[in-house]
């Protein structure tokens, strides 16, 4: 019964959108469209308040990093329609240098959500009322969830009996960190690799 | 000659016993009244999402314990969930009602914490004490299922990672009957009492657009009379099967989201009462040799046990690329995983959403105009954990 809700929704929203909707997709029971990021004000808006759709609540903001791609980062708006009892992704990729509008015009709870993605990946909204840095330290620097950024950090603190107060070191490891990578890369002799091939 | 006024600006925080935690909130005060609260988050980040990243699926599990480290359970069920859905498993019934039962024993044990220390807030101090004493007891059938009283890590994916031992289900009802009589007691504490009323009807109402709008989810939407429940609306596991009411609020305010928290502990009380009583025998996690490890019988007789064994631990196992959002009704609210995987063996991506990080958002709009003495009172019924707001 979801699955025709959501098959619905998705004609729906591909009908009333069509010049702005890039791609749809359902897949494991969920409907995830994709979009520019110039369009994102008005999808979400019109997600919002259109009488079929009504996603009344936003549910999480966040991105994710492709070092390799051209548009290096997408980012994902997850919304929830109670109502409808639904669920919808918008994707959207952009380059490192793009500056996103904000939508906490739409959902005044994007606001530290944005200002999460900003800390997390250096992604910067336009219009956002307060962006600043939220869970890394004050005068933190670099963005942390970005795959190029190390696992350890930079810099790490430590009270320092001769200057009596917090200093701050760059990270000295007495063990370099082990990323161990367990994946096997043998994949079995030529004829067992021509069946997986096979397969796909 | 007009009279200059000046605000004045509090630190609440971050060691104040009354923020839960390490919570360092601005506060912009005209003479008592609040005027402004910037709350300041991030001191006890340790960047999860970035480690479990490196991890495989399966080392990443405890860090979800580590969340709302007072309902641990409800978390890792999430992931699990999310694993299961990628992988399209099929979870053996007994498992899901095994996880169903803890994770409201979870539950309990984050409205018991968030009732008692609420009171203990506005100067009630004798709750906290009872709580507790039920909070140790149901910890030690955590303990006794998983081996630790507090950081889990039971739930795997495909199921959890072993039977009940003998005679927990029958010390689980004991407590079931119980457990009601303590709440009882809680409420002549509480419910009824004047200074308790004063301090938190009325404050802090939330409406139903607004609770919307701030992204509220859990107790703090139900609470302002909307009737969402992701164990209803959208069932997991084997709560399809289970019958249960869920408690509404009225008006919104602090009062009202304590009320939600007692009734929501009775309904606990009764979903763990069916799971016991529906729950058949069998096996406690998917048999598949590629995700659940093999039996320790098995490893000194079976080549194919062993390999299995070698791979999982050392490698684990491998995901199929894909993205997906899943979410629970843990005790705070909606808590969700979006989980992407490449196909290798550990997340590309696994972004946490705690339902904790918009209720504390929304702390500024919520005290804004009420008295200093006010805050502790809200930021109580927010019910706010920091290992999940900075995860």
């Amino acid at each position: 019964m979801k699955i025709t809700k959501l098959n619905n929704l998705e004609k729906a929203i591909n009908s009333s959108l069509a010049a702005r909707v890039k791609s749809s997709t359902i897949r494991f029971n969920q409907l995830t469209i994709e979009v520019e990021i110039e369009d994102i004000n008005k999808t979400i808006l019109f997600l919002k308040t259109n009488e079929k759709c009504k996603f009344r609540q936003l549910i999480d903001i966040t991105a994710v990093d492709y070092p390799k791609k051209e548009r290096r980062f997408k980012l994902v708006y997850l919304l929830l329609s109670h109502e409808n009892n639904l669920r919808i992704i918008i994707n959207s990729n952009i380059t490192e240098k793009t500056t996103v509008p904000s939508i906490t015009k739409i959902y005044p709870s994007a606001n530290w959500m944005e200002r999460e993605v900003f800390d997390m990946y250096g992604i910067t909204f336009k219009d956002h009322p307060d962006l600043r840095r939220i869970l890394t330290d004050y005068e933190f620097e670099g963005y942390p969830l970005r795959k190029d950024f190390p696992l350890t950090g930079h810099t790490e603190v430590r009270y320092s009996e001769n200057q009596k107060k917090v200093i701050y070191e760059s990270v000295k490891l007495e063990q370099n960190y082990r990323d161990f990578d367990f994946e096997s890369p043998w994949q079995g002799t030529k004829y067992i690799k021509d069946q997986i091939k096979d397969k796909d | 000659m007009a009279k200059q006024t000046k605000t004045l600006n509090l630190n609440f925080g971050p060691v104040h016993p009354a923020a839960h935690g390490v919570l360092r909130l601005i506060l912009e005060l005209d003479g008592e009244v609040v005027e402004k609260a910037d709350p300041h988050i991030g001191l006890l980040h340790r960047g999860t999402e970035k480690l479990i990243e490196h991890k495989t699926f399966v080392q990443a599990v405890p860090y979800f314990d580590r969340l709302d480290y007072v309902a641990p359970m409800n978390q890792e069920h999430a992931f699990a969930l999310a694993i299961e859905k990628l992988l399209n498993l099929e979870i053996p019934i007994r498992a899901q009602y095994i996880r169903v039962m803890f994770c409201e024993i979870g539950r309990i044990l984050s409205h018991l914490l968030n009732v008692t220390t609420q009171a203990l807030d506005v100067g009630a101090l004798t709750p906290s004490l009872w709580g507790f004493e039920e909070r140790e007891t149901l910890m030690t059938f955590y303990e006794r299922v998983s081996g630790s009283r507090l950081h889990a890590n039971y739930f795997r994916a495909g199921g959890v990672h072993q039977d009940l031992p003998m005679g927990l289900s029958g010390d689980i009802e004991k407590f079931c009957t119980n457990f009601p009589k303590i709440i009882d007691d809680l409420e002549t504490l509480l419910t009824d009492n004047r200074i308790f009323k004063q301090r938190n009807v009325d404050i802090g109402i939330v409406t139903k657009q607004e609770a919307l709008d701030h992204s509220f989810t859990g107790v703090m939407l139900r609470g302002s009379g909307v009737p969402w429940d992701l164990r209803k609306s959208q069932p997991y596991d084997c709560y399809e099967n289970i019958n249960f009411e869920i408690p509404i609020g009225k008006n919104g305010d602090c009062y009202d989201r304590y009320l939600c928290r007692i009734e929501e502990m009775r309904v606990c009380v009764n979903i763990i009462k069916q799971c016991l009583k529906n729950m058949p025998k069998g096996p406690i996690k998917t048999i598949d040799g590629k995700i659940s490890p093999p039996k320790k019988s098995e490893l000194k007789n079976s080549m194919e046990a062993l390999i299995h064994h070698f791979k999982l631990f050392s490698e684990g196992y491998r995901v199929d690329p894909g993205e997906i959002y899943t979410a629970v009704e843990a005790p705070k609210g909606e808590f969700g995983v979006f989980l992407i995987s490449d196909g290798s063996n550990k997340p590309y991506k696994c972004k946490i959403r705690a339902p904790g990080f918009s209720h504390l958002q929304a702390m500024d709009y919520l005290i804004k105009g009420h008295m200093l003495a006010d805050v502790p009172a809200v930021l109580g019924s927010l019910d706010i954990v920091f290992g999940e707001v900075d995860r």
